[in-house]
């Protein structure tokens, strides 16, 4: 029967490397240090089509990871989808940024990218962007390509 | 006609039996919530039964977290390689990990080693009139040798399950970097970039704990009503192995398709 | 599993006249009580006097334990009061229960002692659990108990490194740890060799005296029990067939009680378990 200092010097060194090995998790495998808390502010967009964007998805300029999707609702004034970003404080934008919704690889998940205006003023909180290029809808590609194809095989027959 | 009624008799007295055991399970389990006060006031009671539950379960959890990682490794580059995202090794043992093997294998493992001790200890306990003797001490056994063990079960669960889903990402590192020789940088970044905190992480902690909270019900229930006698024990033993796994399982695919809904 | 039929062949007793008290510490009023279909006691009415060691005697499984149960409060009769120092123990709450447990101590049959703590922190474990007592004064009170049984220097032994006669003598200080006013023994006699057996008995007898306490033993050793208890209740099939003093037990022409008492192979109590006739048993083949 071990002493009780023996005991709780054992479940201390337990207790100690759990928490490591869920620090370890949290820092090392997922992405926790990226976001912790500095400071963000929220810009919204407006699409016609978000395609296959979900809340959570990152935020990018020139590749790198600058915020997150907050939240993504539709105005049924206006009927488009109203795309909500929490962007990094460290990260200012002019007011003439625009956001284009693009597929990360050829079938990967759908992020918003934002390509820096010329603008002296910068974005601030609650801003809106005027710029918006939509998600690329697959099948609407596909009915161009088939369009087109046709239009151009009319042509050639009109010819 | 006579044995095909006979047959659905014993059907029916059975599923009344579960369900009169389930309802008994559950009001016991409220007792046990009721007299945790014990378990937190004198919490050396339960750092005691972590011991015991806990770090003696370190050994099979880590070197069992240790050989899936490097499985999965071994596994994953298998595939992986054939479409040429070998890289992506990292990100597959990862999420491998931390949203499934690590709380449900950790899980099973707990339950075949801790909560078939328990189940044992107070089944022991029982028989032995153990249980009784500290009743007529006016000690209430339900406070002083069930609650502790529980919340040491509770408690220890998410710790076993960490460490095993991190020993696991190291096994993967083992033989994809070192012995393969995947990047290793891209298996890092990729394994970064993908592995969410609050989606992956923290959801895998969240099982982990619900996962925690059955087996050790499991195993105390068991054990407090087990017969008291040798085979009484025995079988209650083994019955814990048996259901709490299968709850496990059960468990993992409510919660997986609550979490994971392809969000 | 409890006794053979023997009821019919148990013609009524002339009781001898309840025993004269300053007071009964227990009395069991008119209980009855049953497991489902199957009734243990019935109608019991006993009386244990302050002071007294009082013993319950009969067959194996004839509700001796449960009557122990019933005093102990663990379970709770279907008719009936069983009264502790005047308080109804079947109608008590939880926490009055436990008040009243704090001056009972009990005796299991093997001891039940913690196998997972030493002997010295079984017989401390009601201090502890209990008083806010400080460490030294705990050490000294348990040094005491143990050398009343004489085991003081086993203090450090696992219960597992323990005899049974020790194991149930250190059981019996754990149960004495607070000074208890009520003494209840589960069969303390059962299994050990004659030396450990003398030893409990006196045991018993002279905690009893020391402390002042009232004790009830549950045994169906004769020999020993008669030798140490003021006073004697037989129990058959959940009901009382006989009480007296041990001389009057040991004259009684009552044929159960004799044949109980002298050990007879034969008697009330029968040899042969019911069974067909023997040629229909042994010839039964042949034909």
């Amino acid at each position: 029967m071990m002493s009780r200092k023996t005991l709780d010097l054992w479940v201390g060194v337990f207790v100690a490397i759990g928490f490591g090995a869920l620090l370890f998790l949290a820092l090392k495998v997922a992405n926790l240090s990226s976001f912790t808390g500095a400071g963000l502010y929220e810009i919204t967009a407006k699409f016609d089509n978000i395609g296959g964007l979900k809340v959570r998805a990152p935020v990018k300029s020139s590749g790198v990871v600058v915020g997150r999707v907050r939240e993504i609702h539709f105005d049924n004034q206006t009927f488009e989808a109203v795309v909500t970003m929490s962007v990094e404080s460290r990260f200012a934008f002019p007011k003439d940024t625009s956001a284009k919704i693009l597929t990360s690889g050829l079938l990967g998940e759908q992020f918003i990218g934002l390509a820096a205006g010329g603008d002296s003023v910068n974005l601030k909180n609650g801003d809106a962007l005027k710029i918006t290029q939509s998600a690329v809808v697959l099948e609407n590609l596909i009915s161009q390509f088939l369009y087109s194809k046709a239009a151009e095989g009319g042509d050639k027959k009109q010819q | 006609m006579h044995r095909v009624a006979g047959l659905l008799r014993r059907l029916g007295a059975h599923v009344t039996g579960m369900i009169w055991r389930l309802g008994f399970a559950t009001r016991f389990f409220m007792l046990i919530l009721k007299h945790s006060g014990t378990s937190f006031r004198r919490f050396h009671l339960t750092v005691r039964e972590m011991y015991f539950s806990g770090v003696q379960s370190l050994i099979i959890i880590v070197v069992s977290g240790l050989f899936v990682g490097m499985v999965l490794g071994l596994q994953g580059y298998d595939t992986l390689v054939r479409y040429g995202s070998s890289e992506a090794l990292g990100v597959l043992v990862a999420l491998s990990l931390v949203r499934e093997l690590g709380p449900v294998v950790a899980g099973l493992l707990f339950a075949s080693r801790a909560g078939s001790a328990i189940t044992a200890e107070i089944g022991l306990m029982k028989a032995t009139e153990q249980l009784d003797a500290m009743e007529m001490m006016a000690v209430d056994p339900i406070a002083r040798v069930v609650a502790p063990r529980f919340w040491a079960g509770v408690i220890s669960m998410p710790l076993l399950a960490a460490l095993f889903s991190a020993m696991g990402v190291f096994g993967g590192y083992l033989v994809g970097v070192r012995m393969i020789g995947v990047d290793e940088g891209s298996f890092w970044s990729q394994m970064e970039a993908a592995v969410d905190f609050e989606e992956d992480v923290l959801n895998g902690v969240i099982k982990s704990f619900v996962f925690g909270v059955a087996i050790t019900w499991i195993a105390v229930f068991e054990g407090y009503d087990a017969p008291p006698t040798a085979e009484g024990v025995s079988g209650a033993t083994t019955r814990t192995v048996v259901t709490a796994s299968l709850w496990v399982l059960a468990l993992d695919f409510i919660l997986t398709a609550l979490m994971f809904r392809g969000n | 599993m409890c006794c053979p039929p023997i009821c019919a062949r148990i013609r009524p007793f002339n009781f001898a006249p309840h025993p004269v008290s300053i007071g009964n510490l227990v009395e069991v009023d008119n209980v009855t009580f049953g497991y489902d279909q199957r009734a243990v006691l019935r109608q019991i009415n006993l009386n244990v006097p302050k002071g007294k060691v009082v013993a319950i005697m009969g067959l194996s499984g004839c509700g001796k334990t449960t009557l122990l149960r019933l005093i102990g409060g663990s379970v709770r009769p279907q008719q009936g009061e069983v009264r502790v120092a005047g308080k109804v123990v079947n109608k008590l709450p939880a926490d009055e229960l436990y008040l009243l447990r704090r001056k009972m101590g009990m005796l299991f049959q093997f001891g039940a002692l913690f196998t997972d703590m030493s002997v010295f922190d079984n017989v401390a474990f009601q201090m502890r659990e209990h008083t806010n007592l400080p460490e030294s004064v705990i050490n000294d009170l348990v040094m005491m108990k143990l050398d009343a049984v004489g085991l003081r220097g086993a203090a450090h032994f696992m219960p597992s490194e323990l005899s049974g006669g020790m194991a149930r003598r250190v059981a019996l200080a754990r149960s004495i740890a607070l000074d208890p006013k009520l003494m209840l023994y589960d069969e303390p006699f059962a299994g050990l060799d004659p030396i450990s057996l003398g030893v409990i008995g006196q045991l018993i007898r002279r905690l009893n005296d020391s402390l002042g306490a009232t004790s009830i033993i549950v045994t169906h050793d004769v020999a020993e029990a008669l030798q140490i208890v003021d006073f004697v209740y037989f129990m058959s099939e959940g009901v009382v067939i006989a009480r007296g003093t041990p001389d009057e037990i040991r004259a009684s022409e009552e044929t159960f009680v004799h044949q109980f008492v002298y050990g007879e192979a034969d008697g009330p109590v029968a040899f042969d378990y019911p069974a067909r006739d023997l040629r229909e048993d042994m010839f039964a083949e042949a034909q």
